[in-house]
């Protein structure tokens, strides 16, 4: 439901002359130089710690050649409230288009996964919080009908704070859009792999995001229903370490697995090919 | 009986009313005088109420003396048998479901329950549910599609419970799954929001073919005070956040997240639980046989059209 009001660097960034940027690890504290970093998709060389990936690097990570053939990028933000919190919610979409250069948060579209055609989605959590509009939850909704018109099966990767207050209630009414869309496509007994990055919270998480055929998990994604502080707040009491992260979900039996980010494609790859094997049986190859 | 500042005036002269009604009873010289005194109340309860702020309506919706979802029950059904549990983990008392006889059908009924005095509100968990709530009502679904039973709910709640347990037990994962088994339900289903419609806690009992919406009753994808305390740091600029927001019962039916409102009593539903759920009786059965003659299929497409249609973006 809420978002930082600026999204931090993924890991602490500073210059040193001459020595192009170094960044320090969140994980192990130790400098990296941001070009390493980068080559190795945000995951330390030195310890393994996930910083957050932008939407681009998963694109880079997932698809073959980092391509993808986007759907229904003309969608853009309405005001439907008229919303102003001092500033008015025109400006802050404007803010984070420019920001990240994307026009809302999340890309959609048709992709190539180790060769097999995919329905592709990816939050761009940079985007307001990644959270759910009517245009994201529009493009999620599209994503499920298009991928169900072409067979496709689906590979989205959620990272949201959760629904779009600025949007107040229609905001809401995409959690329910896109779950009808979901379940419209799993009649057509096509795959569904939900993939929950760091942080995938709210909304998000309350609709289609742990509806997958298979759940999957980043290490330390963290990831529930409402946040930490929320909680505190309503419990008064401060939560055990661990709390609501991908480990800590696996334990009690709501994510299949945790995936390392560099073996992510490889194992959706994988459970893409058995979950799909009985219909490439049916159809001649 | 819990009286809010504002609705004072009207709330001491429906009392008035009252005595006076029971006077009547016995002797009609006092009709005149009670007819009188009842425009004037109604006079005075809708000049105040026409002018209540959104956050007034919010307070409204939460009276502690407003009609929950079992009171509703006892005076809108027969034949009521309440079903408990989610077979997994425990009964959510934060949610009431059962089977009931409404003007002669087998109905699934589905609401939040708050609870009144602290005794009852801790018991009821204040009427935020944990996911075996949210189980409970996914089976109730099931139970409704697989025998052809409609299903009415009754949205009350603040929200889904945020703490240890209901985060262990996959609130996420409950609230998504109770949305996806009322989208796929091949039977009517009528939502009506009774009070408060506390964002994806409430949703998952209102992926309804119709939504109804008590005049007082609001729905809001966070409270005004979580929007004030985001936005601003703030939760006592609440009121500002209510009224950004738009939660109340006109606007939601303009922006189509609702499909009809019902009026309520003279000073609100909690003034009278007989009339309101009279009242409400009426728009619920014409809605609830609107419906009839579509099939399994038909009444998917036609969940499925209402919520597609929702969502405001530029192309
Ligand atoms: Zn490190």
């Amino acid at each position: 439901m809420s978002w930082p009001e600026k999204t931090p660097p993924s890991a602490g960034e500073k210059r040193s002359i001459g020595a192009g940027v170094f960044r320090r690890c969140e994980g192990c504290g130790e400098t990296v130089t941001a070009d390493d970093l980068a080559a190795n998709f945000e995951v330390c060389p030195r310890c393994g710690h996930h910083h957050k990936l932008a939407a681009k690097g998963w694109r880079a990570l997932l698809c073959d050649e980092g391509a993808l053939e986007a759907w229904d990028e003309h969608l853009v933000p309405d005001d439907p409230l008229r919303f102003s919190d001092g500033r008015t919610y025109k400006e802050r979409v404007a803010a984070a288009q420019k920001k990240t250069g994307a026009r809302e948060g999340i890309e959609i579209g048709k992709a190539s996964l180790g060769g097999r055609p995919i329905g592709y989605g990816a939050f761009v959590f940079a985007f307001m919080g990644g959270s759910m509009g009517s245009v994201v939850g529009e493009k999620i909704t599209r994503l499920f009908e298009r991928a169900a018109e072409e067979e496709l099966p689906v590979v989205l990767l959620s990272a949201s704070g959760g629904a779009r207050m600025q949007e107040g209630i229609l905001s809401l009414m995409q959690m329910a859009k896109s779950v009808a869309a979901l379940e419209r496509f799993r009649q057509r007994r096509l795959p569904f792999l939900s993939v929950l990055l760091h942080p995938t919270t709210g909304g998000v998480a309350a609709s289609f995001a742990f509806l997958g055929d298979v759940n999957i998990a980043e290490p330390k994604a963290l990831i529930g229903f409402a946040g930490p502080r929320v909680i505190e707040t309503t419990i008064r009491q401060t939560l055990p370490p661990g709390f609501q992260r991908a480990e800590f979900l696996l334990e009690h039996g709501m994510i299949d697995a945790i995936v390392p980010r560099l073996e992510m494609k490889q194992t959706i790859g994988l459970l893409l090919d058995h979950l799909q094997d009985a219909r490439a049986a049916r159809t001649p190859r | 009986m819990f009286v809010l500042p504002f609705e004072k005036p009207i709330a001491d002269l429906v009392e008035k009313v009252r005595a006076l009604r029971a006077l009547a009873a016995s002797d009609r010289r006092f009709e005149p005088e009670l007819q009188r005194l009842e425009e004037k109340t109604s006079r005075l309860a809708r000049e105040i109420f026409a002018d209540l702020t959104p956050i007034q309506k919010v307070q409204l919706s939460r009276h502690a003396n407003r009609p929950y979802t079992l009171d509703y029950v006892k005076r809108l059904f027969t034949g009521w048998v309440e079903l408990k549990g989610d077979r997994r983990f425990a009964d959510d008392q934060a949610i009431v479901a059962g089977l009931a006889t409404y003007h002669g059908r087998s109905v699934v009924v589905v609401g939040q329950q708050k609870g009144r005095g602290t005794k009852e509100n801790v018991k009821r968990n204040f009427g935020m549910p944990h996911p075996e709530g949210y189980r409970k009502a996914i089976r109730m679904y099931e139970l409704a599609d697989k025998f052809g039973l409609p299903v009415l709910t009754f949205i009350d709640t603040p929200g889904a419970y945020p703490g240890i347990g209901a985060e262990e037990r996959g609130q996420s994962e409950a609230i998504g799954a109770a949305l996806a088994a009322m989208a796929r339900a091949r039977v009517p289903i009528v939502a009506t929001i009774i009070g408060e419609g506390g964002s994806g806690g409430a949703l998952a009992l209102g992926v309804a073919n119709r939504v109804i919406m008590l005049e007082f009753g609001c729905y809001s994808v966070i409270t005004p005070e979580g929007c004030a305390a985001i936005l601003w740091n703030d939760g006592a600029r609440a009121d500002e956040a209510a009224a950004q927001l738009k939660i109340t019962a006109p606007e939601l039916l303009q922006l189509g997240v609702v499909d009809l409102v019902v009026e309520e009593p003279t000073g609100g539903a909690h003034q009278d639980h007989d009339e309101a759920a009279r009242m409400l009786d009426q728009t619920l059965w014409q809605t609830l046989t609107s419906l009839d003659g579509l099939s399994g299929d038909e009444l998917v497409d036609d969940r499925y059209r209402r919520f597609r249609a929702l969502g405001s973006f530029l192309a």
